[in-house]
């Protein structure tokens, strides 16, 4: 079942649910890597409630001139009509008044919902109004959808890919430093609006599939899982449109091979499942490796305290250090050092005396800088500087006449 | 104030000098709410120069650069670059902003710090050559970064990152560089790196403005003093206006006396 909803066999409206997802998944991904980047992706929240009524409003006047009210291309109008609004109020709100921008989000992204929910209620009274349908907007709705919406959602879904694209450097640099932006004569406030705008369309065009509750998954999920995998902009980007895509395949094919998942939520819980596996296994990011890179520091430090307390005769009380000490063979169990630690306990304190001298010296400075305890000072000086270093040990100083 | 109402009709009074400054600001005024951070500053940045712009915590001396670049909206004031509007003459300007200012765990790397730098001159779609590559990576050896390039800039030390800050205002091949605390929290090899390279960029005829707050450099680092606080106190030359008397009108009574006469009397 899974394998044929996978190679788009269950169906003609299935593969077109698929098909559908997976470009507004790459789309989402894109479009929402600057949105996360910008630090602003909260502002996605009071985009999509914001839709709601204007999905209502626009499904009332539709009937309202005689129509079925159920065009699709007329729901997104309103619904981009009454996102954009409430936009425009957060955005007036957060600059023009002392209101942060969250608290203009809770605001604006409440009332325009709390709005949306009393014209569906008044829609579902009306005679036309049963059949409308509109709460699948609510968390999509993929049963039924027409070649033309696919297309739709196809066709808007390639222009935002293409929009990003187009405006990749404003969007980075806007995202990374506004002031070096304005300098270089860039309209940032126009970036941003632009920016926005990409991340309207996606929300617009994802009702249909996701609904409004969950579309914000799919604009910062992606980009935050791409995050742990790369260092670079573009390929924040590049990966993050590329799971947006992955999740929404193998969600929309999940959704369509058991009937009674709901294709949206199911989206939504790939990726963040494709999330969690980042979070863990990322090579440098994710927390696995920042677990291990966690031990072999302490190791190196428990190791290092206890070859300087061996050197200089100290007892070494903490049980670990002298655990890491046996197991390396430098030390036996009642903490007297073997040949081997000895040798490595005397290399221990002549390296720390090289480095408490160059950091008393501000000649050294720079090298001095690299001091954290663990680094060889070979790595930092050449044998030359640290042969004039070792003119000033105690023990030349002792030698010398 | 009577000087750019007169120039505003008509009337030539600004003399050549302050016509072809490189930064000529004229009647500044920005504030935060009610307060005026900056209160109607005039400056004319001579060419050529290293000005340091100089005065305490909160006188206004990043808010003065912002407001001029159009980064902060001022309330009155115009500022015109080698004679023109800031607006026509982005491509004359260099800017770097303030370390603190940006989140330095953003995705991306040394060298595409500085490939920003020639943003504008790419445009949209203008592919990242060879050439242009290599344009960045010689910045980033004039700042001592060169082995550096692919690292994440998150990796950086503070003065490391103020280095690539440096290198892309280099690559923008200004005609002005404006620099925000340039020397601000950086270690002295850093600070020593910066200086040499902004004393190149003078020897070249560019003109070089810091916001700079360690009082002690000013006479061996720079050659102008602009002195700020709210308002402008003094300008011109470091002989002539890092006087004691200057320097006690800026910061009041945060210096004493004998420390204000030792700072002036560095310069012999």
């Amino acid at each position: 079942m899974i394998t044929d909803a996978l190679l788009l066999q269950l169906g003609y409206n299935a593969s077109l649910v698929t098909l559908g997802a997976i470009l507004l998944g790459m789309a989402a991904g894109v479009g929402g890597t600057f949105l996360f980047l910008r630090k602003r992706a909260l502002v996605s929240d009071a985009i999509s409630h914001a839709t709601l009524p204007g999905v209502a409003l626009a499904f009332i006047v539709m009937v309202g001139l005689g129509g079925d009210g159920r065009s699709l291309v007329g729901l997104l109008a309103g619904a981009a009509g009454s996102a954009a609004l409430g936009l425009l109020i957060v955005s007036w709100l957060s600059t023009r008044t002392r209101l942060a921008e969250d608290a203009a989000i809770g605001a604006v992204l409440s009332v325009f919902f709390g709005l949306g929910v009393v014209l569906l209620t008044v829609i579902q009274s009306m005679r036309s109004g049963q059949q409308a349908g509109l709460e699948g907007f609510l968390l999509g709705s993929t049963a039924g959808m027409l070649r033309s919406d696919a297309v739709i959602i196809a066709v808007s879904a390639a222009l935002t890919l293409a929009l990003v694209l187009l405006l990749r450097r404003p969007l980075t640099l806007a995202s990374f430093d506004p002031g070096f932006a304005t300098a270089t004569g860039q309209n940032t406030a126009r970036t941003d609006l632009a920016m926005m705008g990409i991340v309207l369309a996606v929300t617009v065009v994802g009702l249909k599939i996701v609904g409004l509750i969950l579309i914000v998954a799919l604009l910062i999920i992606p980009p935050v899982t791409a995050r742990f995998w790369t260092e670079r902009t573009d390929r924040v980007v590049l990966i993050s449109g590329l799971l947006g895509g992955l999740s929404a395949y193998i969600g929309a094919a999940l959704s369509a091979a058991l009937p009674d998942l709901p294709t949206g939520p199911i989206i939504v819980l790939v990726g963040f499942a494709i999330f969690m596996i980042s979070l863990i296994l990322a090579p440098r990011r994710g927390v696995l490796a920042a677990w291990v890179h966690h031990r072999a520091f302490q190791k190196s430090v428990h190791l290092r305290q206890g070859l300087l307390a061996l050197a200089q005769g100290q007892p070494i009380y903490e049980p670990l250090t002298l655990r890491l000490l046996r197991r390396e063979g430098w030390a036996l169990p009642d903490g007297v050092a073997t040949d081997e630690g000895r040798g490595r306990a005397a290399r221990a304190l002549l390296d720390e005396t090289r480095w408490q001298i160059i950091r008393r010296d501000p000649s050294f400075e720079a090298a001095a800088a690299h001091y954290d305890g663990l680094t060889p000072i070979e790595r930092v000086l050449t044998p030359d500087q640290i042969a004039e270093v070792d003119t000033r040990l105690p023990s030349a100083r002792m030698v010398a006449p | 104030m009577s000087l750019h109402l007169a120039t505003r009709n008509g009337t030539p009074a600004t003399s050549d000098v302050q016509r072809k400054s490189p930064l000529a600001i004229r009647g500044l005024t920005v504030s935060y709410g009610q307060k005026p951070a900056v209160f109607s500053v005039d400056m004319t940045v001579v060419r050529g120069s290293m000005t340091a712009i100089i005065g305490p915590n909160g006188a206004g001396k990043s808010t003065l650069l912002k407001a001029a670049l159009g980064i902060l909206k001022p309330l009155a004031g115009m500022t015109t670059v080698f004679g023109d509007p800031v607006s026509g003459a982005r491509d004359r300007i260099a800017y770097v902003p303030q370390r603190a200012s940006v989140d330095w765990d953003f995705p991306t790397r040394v060298i595409d710090v500085v490939l920003m730098g020639l943003y504008p001159k790419l445009g949209l779609l203008g592919r990242v050559r060879k050439t242009h590559r290599e344009q960045a990576m010689a910045c980033l050896e004039r700042v001592g970064m060169q082995d550096f390039a692919s690292r994440q800039i998150g990796q950086l030390s503070g003065g490391q990152q103020q280095r690539v800050f440096l290198a892309r205002a280099l690559v923008q091949d200004a005609d002005l560089y404006l620099l925000d605390e340039p020397f601000a929290g950086v270690d002295a090899a850093t600070e020593k790196a910066i200086i040499i390279v902004l004393k190149s960029l003078r020897d070249a005829g560019k003109t070089v403005v810091a916001v700079h707050h360690d009082l002690s450099t000013v006479t061996e680092y720079f050659d102008h003093v602009f002195m700020i606080n709210t308002r402008r106190i003094a300008e011109g030359t470091v002989e002539d206006a890092f006087t004691s008397e200057n320097l006690q009108h800026t910061y009041g009574g945060r210096l004493g006396v004998a420390q204000t006469e030792q700072l002036s009397g560095t310069l012999g």
